[in-house]
């Protein structure tokens, strides 16, 4: 009786058509095979639904451009910004996307290798987190933009001043979440783990670290777009190449629809990432996404 | 001293706990009682009495503020592996697979898990009706599934005592019932001494040997009672005379300052 009890329990969310319905309870009736075509429109709709707004705005930009006869150097139509897009040789392309990426990347990459030891040192330790965290809440309320010019005269024309203007604005996010989410464990498996007498390391390594997951994912996924922001904001301020100094280039000749292009190259790359972060959220650690999403 | 009978002793033990703005609160006074070996011993009381103190106290989780916790006549002064604990909520690993979370406490302590660890959680799983879903994620299981791999995962270490807090109230009243059974059948296959925390007076009743009802705000221990209810205990037995006659006893106990 118990198994038969444990079995139905089991199936329903296992069924692939409780999956298509978002998870509600259902038999194998008439009623359910409509209600699985509604589901299937539905699906379909919730697929189509977002393209379609992005397609319908970028002609009513076009049109209304084109109606109200907006000079090209205050808003430039969709039209104009792919042809000037295209102008442009694909070479210029990847080596601005190349320079973008690669200062946006290890600044993400110093952000994580900083922010996930320092969240574990602030939890591991009243002191230490009594001390940094006031600093660390300083550093994150300095406008970045006002002293990424102080940095790029302090460290120099190389890659390490945008990179580390980049990890500024990147890692305080990571560091909150993570500290967050080494709090949130579930203090039943502290006290588990402190009558196992495991010791602190691995209640670190075994329970409160994997806890973090989610909470270091969703900061993940944030950062990724913040780190490009940061490579932009540091090409802003000096670089000879980069989306960021593309931009400034464009917009100094008054070439708006070049800078358009390069304000939409820059979007699709923050997107690029933000999806590879996800995925390899869903590919790494698929037990931490929400049941509906892996 | 001890006669040989029990397991746990606590002697006159108080607990103050020390808040935010300076002052203490007290949790537990003047709380004596044994546990014999084998014994299933229920707390009943409401919330606030105390009841989870005393479970972190034989767990040495914490410390008492007065008096002495012993356990198989050592004094507690920091945890020790003779307990397995069971919580409210079965806080399982979500990362780990259900043999994986029962296994989880030896991992967690000596870092590795061998296959003779392995079988012996098969076979816990098999103990608490669980056989099939070793592989299982542990979301996928229903609360009361759940909770069953929280009793295996308690049960690995082999341990004496089992300390158990409220540990079937998050689940649906059916599935409550359905457990309290399936606990004193893994009970009767696994002896332990077990120290079960709850507010179900019924739960109580059917489950436990003795029964020790405490006052809120302090906790004290108000009357200790046995419950001569012959085992094994079935469904029948909440019907019997004697069940219904005890549990209108303890809700008369608990609720004399309302009447």
């Amino acid at each position: 009786m118990r198994s038969q009890a444990i079995s139905a329990v089991n199936s329903s969310p296992a069924s692939p058509e409780s999956n298509l319905r978002g998870g509600s309870t259902g038999g194998h009736s008439q009623g359910s095979r409509i209600r699985t075509r509604e589901a299937w429109r539905q699906s379909w709709a919730d697929r189509l639904g977002p393209p379609l707004a992005f397609v319908a705005l970028i002609c009513a930009w076009e049109a209304a451009c084109r109606f109200f006869a907006i000079p090209s150097f205050l808003l430039p139509t969709p039209s104009a910004i792919v042809e000037a897009g295209i102008k442009i040789p694909l070479s210029q392309w990847a080596a601005n996307i190349g320079a973008t990426l690669r200062v946006a990347l290890m600044g993400y990459a110093v952000a994580i290798l900083v922010s996930i030891p320092l969240a574990v040192a602030l939890v591991s330790s009243r002191f230490l987190s009594r001390t940094l965290y006031p600093m660390l809440v300083i550093v994150q309320s300095t406008p970045i933009v006002a002293i990424a010019p102080i940095i790029v005269v302090t460290m120099g024309a190389s890659d390490l001043p945008r990179v580390f203007i980049t990890f500024l604005i990147t890692f305080f996010p990571i560091v909150v979440s993570t500290v967050t989410g080494l709090l949130a464990t579930p203090e039943e498996l502290i006290e588990l783990s402190r009558s196992l007498r495991a010791g602190r390391v691995r209640e670190m390594l075994h329970i409160r670290l994997p806890f973090a997951v989610p909470f270091i994912f969703s900061a993940l996924k944030i950062s990724t777009t913040l780190a490009v922001i940061g490579a932009v904001v540091a090409e802003f301020v000096a670089a000879e190449h980069g989306l960021g100094f593309f931009i400034m280039f464009s917009t100094s000749f008054f070439k708006i629809a070049q800078a358009f292009a390069g304000l939409a190259v820059l979007v699709a790359l923050s997107l690029v990432l933000f999806r590879l972060c996800s995925l390899a959220q869903w590919w790494l650690v698929p037990w931490s996404l929400p049941k509906g999403q892996r | 001293m001890n006669d040989g009978s029990h397991v746990i002793r606590f002697t006159d033990v108080e607990q103050t706990f020390g808040r935010g703005d300076g002052s203490a609160v007290t949790a537990l006074e003047n709380v004596t009682f044994d546990i014999g070996r084998h014994e299933f011993l229920a707390v009943l009381g409401p919330s606030g009495c105390g009841k989870s103190t005393l479970l972190r106290l034989i767990a040495g989780l914490i410390l008492p503020t007065r008096g002495t916790i012993s356990v198989f006549d050592r004094t507690v002064t920091e945890p020790r592996d003779e307990i397995g604990i069971v919580f409210q909520r079965p806080t399982l690993l979500p990362w780990f697979d259900v043999l994986g979370n029962v296994t989880f406490p030896l991992r967690h302590k000596y870092g590795r898990v061998t296959a003779e660890d392995r079988a012996r959680a098969r076979d816990l799983l098999a103990l608490v009706g669980l056989s099939d879903f070793a592989t299982k994620r542990v979301d996928e299981l229903s609360g009361g599934m759940q909770q069953r791999v929280a009793i295996a995962r308690a049960l690995l270490l082999d341990p004496d005592i089992l300390l158990m807090d409220e540990p079937f109230s998050a689940l649906d009243a059916l599935t409550r019932d359905e457990m309290s059974f399936e606990l004193l059948r893994i009970w009767s296959e696994r002896p332990k001494t077990v120290l079960f925390i709850t507010h179900s007076i019924p739960e109580a009743v059917l489950l436990a040997d003795r029964i020790i009802v405490m006052t809120p705000r302090p906790g004290r221990v108000r009357e200790v009672i046995d419950v001569p209810l012959p085992r094994p205990r079935s469904i029948a037995t909440m019907s019997e005379p004697t069940f219904n006659a005890l549990a209108s006893h303890i809700r008369g106990e608990l609720f004399t300052r309302l009447a």
